[in-house]
């Protein structure tokens, strides 16, 4: 007997979504980028195809950080609290593909910033840079309500992606999304029934399921990464199977969980014997990157350049895989 | 779970009616129905009533095709038949059904290999069907091992039980659960296993009612295919909890709904 490849066959495929609209779409990005579509788990050649890369999108935020540790600030110092200026240099720089930003500076403990400061800050960034814009809200429900519709609007036809939209408060950012052209983030607390009730509901409100890409809630490398890698693998499996309520691409906050984690943060004074905090960290936070592009993210959100860089080239190596199998 | 509607079978009036009066539209009409409905394929049955098989087959299918692309399933147990109906058939379909005697299952899956068909088995042979689990087993794996032979992929077999009334033999239905959970170990990956699945209840007053429980016990066997009524909306809720049961679909509050959805 002949030996034969244990190879799946799946009978569907994780949805494609475009994030940008350029000017002959009615708005003014560089170029539009798509993710997702794969008929495969992730790389795995000789089973499918993956025809969009992962695509990483540099956190820029709209206040100067305050969590950050010096490690991650020292890329930015010159432009911290200039957002556009910010965004700019990530592009320019650093080569980001698209810009996340972050509107940390509207939540309440924070400093509060009305709607219009962050409509500011929105056309700010838009003006600055011409890559596609993820913008992502506080957190806080009664403020993303009132301020993620005027940034929406003000964003109008650039099909940016925003969120988040929740179980418990989806409607008023389905709305705004529908109505301005938007893709949308739908977040769930690491939880694959609430992921896949919370599509159904949005998808009952009209609102297309090729414009929404899902955010199952990132561990971070040693804080709960295995649980998070389980939940994305599971949804890719699902919707591989054919589970169209589970086909939309997944979307990771991976600078975020990373630098959140003390491995990450510590200084070389506080654990000498850890090695210098710099390499650490942008290890930290490349390697929580890669494993979750193992387990099928499609865009992730990340800070430090150096592991931007570094996953950028990994990314490249997996998908010449891909180009060669062709 | 691949749902095969089993409406289209000239053995209910109507659509023997239809046949004999080449009535399109009756026909389209229960075909879009039951594929609104969830059916995944439409089984194709002439019945027995029609003097020309051959040309009832043919025209049977050219007119479902004109209003569907789903997979049809060509079910007569006449090669000549069958035949007629994979011709006449443009995309996806299936044979139901061969029977386990070599000379049939060599005629059947040369024709499926011909025509890139799936096929239905049954697991009876010249001796009728087996009255144990053992005799269904053995003939299911030598439909295996012929399918091999002839080159048939294992992802396009159907292998069938057979379920008789339970009226009439009580204790079959506990045969049928018992072939299916084993029908899943023979081999890697196993074979599609389907039930004909309203035979189960023929001359029974509680007919939807033992129908749908058994297919719910069957599921959770292992039963990946079923020929059944899509139009009995109990009946598909009770198979799409039962896929959810087995952790076959994720969960969500609105599973039933998410379901048809897909």
């Amino acid at each position: 007997m002949t030996f034969e490849e244990p190879i799946e066959k799946w009978s569907s495929g994780v949805a494609t979504v475009t994030l940008g609209a350029t000017a002959s779409e009615g708005g003014t990005r560089c170029r539009k980028i798509d993710i997702g579509g794969a008929t495969t788990l992730p790389f795995l050649t000789f089973e499918g195809i993956t025809p969009n890369k992962p695509v990483i999108a540099m956190e820029v935020l709209d206040c100067v950080p305050s969590d950050w540790p010096e490690t991650l600030i020292k890329p930015f110092a010159d432009v911290v609290g200039k957002p556009g200026e910010w965004a700019a240099k990530c592009v320019s720089q650093y080569g980001a593909e698209m810009i996340c930003l972050k509107l940390e500076g509207i939540h309440p403990d924070s400093e509060d910033k009305s709607p219009d400061e962050a409509v500011k800050v929105v056309e700010e960034v838009l003006r600055a840079v011409d890559v596609p814009l993820v913008i992502w809200g506080c957190d806080v429900d009664e403020k993303d309500n009132i301020v993620l519709p005027a940034c929406s609007q003000a964003a109008a036809g650039e099909r940016c992606l925003i969120g988040t939209a929740k179980e418990d408060n989806y409607k008023t950012l389905v709305a705004s999304c529908m109505a301005d052209g938007h893709a949308l983030i739908a977040e769930s607390p690491l939880d694959i029934n609430i992921a896949k009730q919370l599509n159904v509901l949005i998808s009952e409100m009209g609102f297309p399921l090729n414009r929404v890409v899902m955010y199952p809630t990132t561990g971070g490398l040693g804080y709960g990464i295995e649980y998070a890698y389980s939940i994305q693998e599971r949804g890719r499996l699902a919707a591989l199977m054919g589970d169209k309520m589970m086909s939309p691409p997944v979307v990771c906050q991976i600078g975020q969980e990373a630098w959140n984690a003390k491995e990450a943060k510590a200084t070389t004074e506080e654990v000498p014997h850890w090695g210098p905090a710099e390499d650490r960290g942008i290890m930290w936070e490349a390697m929580t990157a890669v494993m979750l592009l193992q387990a099928g993210s499609d865009l992730l959100i990340m800070r430090h350049p150096k592991a931007v860089a570094m996953v950028n080239q990994i990314i490249d190596m997996l998908m010449s895989k891909q180009q060669a199998a062709k | 779970m691949i749902i095969i509607g089993e409406r289209i079978n000239g053995m209910f009036k109507a659509v023997n009616a239809a046949i004999q009066e080449r009535d399109k539209a009756t026909i389209q009409d229960l075909a879009l129905k039951q594929v609104a409905e969830g059916a995944d394929m439409l089984d194709i049955n002439v019945g027995t009533a029609t003097e020309d098989p051959v040309g009832a087959m043919r025209w049977l299918v050219q007119t479902v095709r004109e209003v569907t692309e789903v997979p049809l399933s060509i079910d007569s147990p006449n090669l000549v038949t069958v035949k007629a109906g994979l011709e006449a058939c443009s995309g996806p379909k299936m044979i139901n059904s061969t029977t386990g005697q070599d000379e049939v299952l060599n005629n059947f899956l040369s024709l499926a290999k011909e025509y890139d068909a799936s096929i239905v088995a049954l697991c009876m042979d010249e001796k009728g069907v087996p009255v144990d689990v053992d005799g269904r087993v053995e003939i299911a794996m030598r439909v295996i091992a012929k399918a091999m032979e002839f080159d048939v992929p294992i992802d396009k077999l159907y292998i069938d039980p057979i379920v008789l009334p339970v009226k009439a033999d009580q204790t079959g239905p506990g045969k049928v659960l018992e072939s299916i959970k084993q029908f899943t170990m023979l081999s890697e990956p196993a074979p599609h296993i389907v039930i004909g699945l309203s035979n189960l209840s023929q001359g029974a007053v509680e007919r939807k009612l033992i129908n749908r429980v058994f297919l719910a016990m069957a599921i959770g066997m292992g039963l990946d295919a079923a020929i059944l009524d899509p139009l009995d909306t109990e009946l598909i809720d009770t198979l799409i909890t039962a896929e959810m049961l087995m952790n076959r679909t994720i969960y969500s509050d609105s599973f039933l709904k998410a379901y048809r959805q897909r």
